[in-house]
């Protein structure tokens, strides 16, 4: 049995059910509430819920049991007194640390808890690193979207931000360095010459990742959706190269990988920035399994025409590995597909649900 | 002291009373004042900031007061969510 805990525009849902069949609604909680990220830490058990009621602003929640009592986690606000406010939780992702997780929000802003997630702290060192007054805000805000830590290192970790590029720490948090070699962005004038009197410029600062995750067998190589442009790094995450020839598009949110193979990557390609379904009516998941040097569409059991759905950032994701990797995702129509088989074949896991923001899989 | 009274979800978390007696020269003073007493709350209707969050109305004597609006001991506040919809 696996679990997918949903996040929709709707409230929290909670579906059970084998790999490659339907699955059922076991919970719904914070009804009729965006509910943006939600997880279950796998090593305590607990739900975690970021949730931004469009009246009372952004919260973490966690439980035990998605139908029973939710507590507000603490902590979960930026300085008061301050000129900024937080907008909106992006992603909660567990730590390598007995009971350390994190949190990335709107205005790409990085929370850390020791304590399995009932309190806080904002990472001081990214909230006021010098070149903050610099990050634009994407389409979707100013989002801390994707957080990798690093297999066995609690101290190392990558963060990337929309739009302002990839953060790298080794320090645990106290200090941050970027990693965006090789990054072309494409909505972007060309580069100023490096002799231009500008110490940094916005094609070092302004770049939109759309999702980062790592290959944990080999934890220097990491793969990125761009906006426009897939990546792969081999340096963890200091330099990049494009990977994305032989996609039908090489726009889109969503990544994946299979962490037995760290030659594997998948993801959902939408048509364009200017038209974000997916290409040609069909909903196509596209993998490699040689580190991005050729990609082979996955689409057996998806729709197959007349399909233009769009599949968020955080909407795609995974449990298991190698012929036991789970693939699950869901749409802004409501839909959720998943696959028992790493791919191979796809089956409907849940229909109209409410607009889907995030799927994590257990 | 000025009489607050909020509903639904902010009731709740105010141990579950509807109306509060709490002292405060402005609308912020009092919303404040309010979170002291009922630390549930904060967060939900001053942001970090200490602006009224965007979809919250805070009305005093029936008229929409902004944080800085001046509040006297007789005064009563309703804090309500606001109406809206139609895109979400």
């Amino acid at each position: 049995m696996s679990e997918l805990v949903v996040g929709t525009k709707k409230g929290l849902f909670v579906l059970g059910g084998e790999p490659g069949g339907p699955f059922e609604v076991t919970a719904r909680a914070f009804a009729g509430e965006p509910v943006e990220c939600a997880v279950r830490d796998r090593r305590s058990g607990r739900l975690l819920a970021g949730m931004t009621s469009p009246f009372y602003g952004p919260k973490i929640f966690f439980a035990d049991d998605p139908n029973g009592e939710w507590t507000q986690a603490e902590g979960v606000a930026l300085p008061e007194g301050g000129e900024k406010a937080l907008e909106r939780m992006w992603v909660i992702v567990p730590g390598e640390a007995d009971g350390l997780l994190y949190a990335g929000g709107d205005p790409g802003v990085l929370f850390e808890s020791r304590d399995g997630g009932a309190t806080w702290q904002l990472n001081q060192a990214l909230w006021e690193h010098p070149t903050r007054d610099r990050w634009q805000p994407g389409g979707g805000g100013l989002c801390l979207h994707s957080i990798v830590p690093w297999p066995g290192e609690p101290d190392k970790l990558t963060v990337a931000v929309s739009a302002a590029g990839v953060w790298h720490t080794e320090d645990g948090g106290a200090s941050w360095e970027r990693g965006n070699d090789g990054l072309k962005p494409r909505y972007l004038p060309e580069a100023p010459p490096d002799d231009a009197p500008q110490e940094e410029d916005d094609h070092e600062i302004g770049l939109c990742v759309h999702r980062l995750d790592r290959a944990p067998k080999q934890p220097e190589r990491l793969f990125m959706q761009f906006h426009g442009g897939v990546y792969r790094s081999d340096d963890a995450g200091r330099s990049w190269s494009e990977i994305g020839e032989g996609l039908p598009s090489d726009f889109g949110f969503p990544l994946v990988v299979d962490p037995a193979d760290p030659d594997s990557a998948y993801v959902i390609p939408l048509t364009a920035d200017m038209d974000r379904v997916t290409p040609d009516g069909r909903v196509r998941v596209y993998e490699t399994r040689d580190g991005g040097s050729s990609w082979s569409p996955r689409g057996d059991g998806l729709p197959a025409e007349h399909a233009y759905l769009t599949v968020l950032r955080r909407a795609f994701d995974r449990v298991g590995e190698g012929d036991d990797l789970e693939l699950y995702f869901g749409a802004t129509s409501g839909e959720v597909f998943g696959s028992g088989d790493a791919g191979a074949t796809w089956a409907t896991a849940a229909l109209r649900l409410p607009p889907v923001y995030s799927v994590t899989a257990s | 002291m000025a009489l607050v009274r909020m509903r639904g979800q902010l009731k709740k978390l105010a141990a579950d009373q509807s109306e509060h007696e709490v002292g405060g020269a402005t609308v912020a003073d009092v919303l404040r004042a309010l979170e002291q007493d009922h630390p549930a709350l904060a967060g939900w209707v001053l942001d970090e900031r200490g602006r009224i969050r965007r979809h919250i109305n805070v009305f005093v004597n029936g008229e929409r007061a902004a944080e800085e609006a001046a509040v006297g001991p007789e005064d009563r506040l309703d804090v309500l969510p606001a109406i809206s919809g139609g895109a979400k």
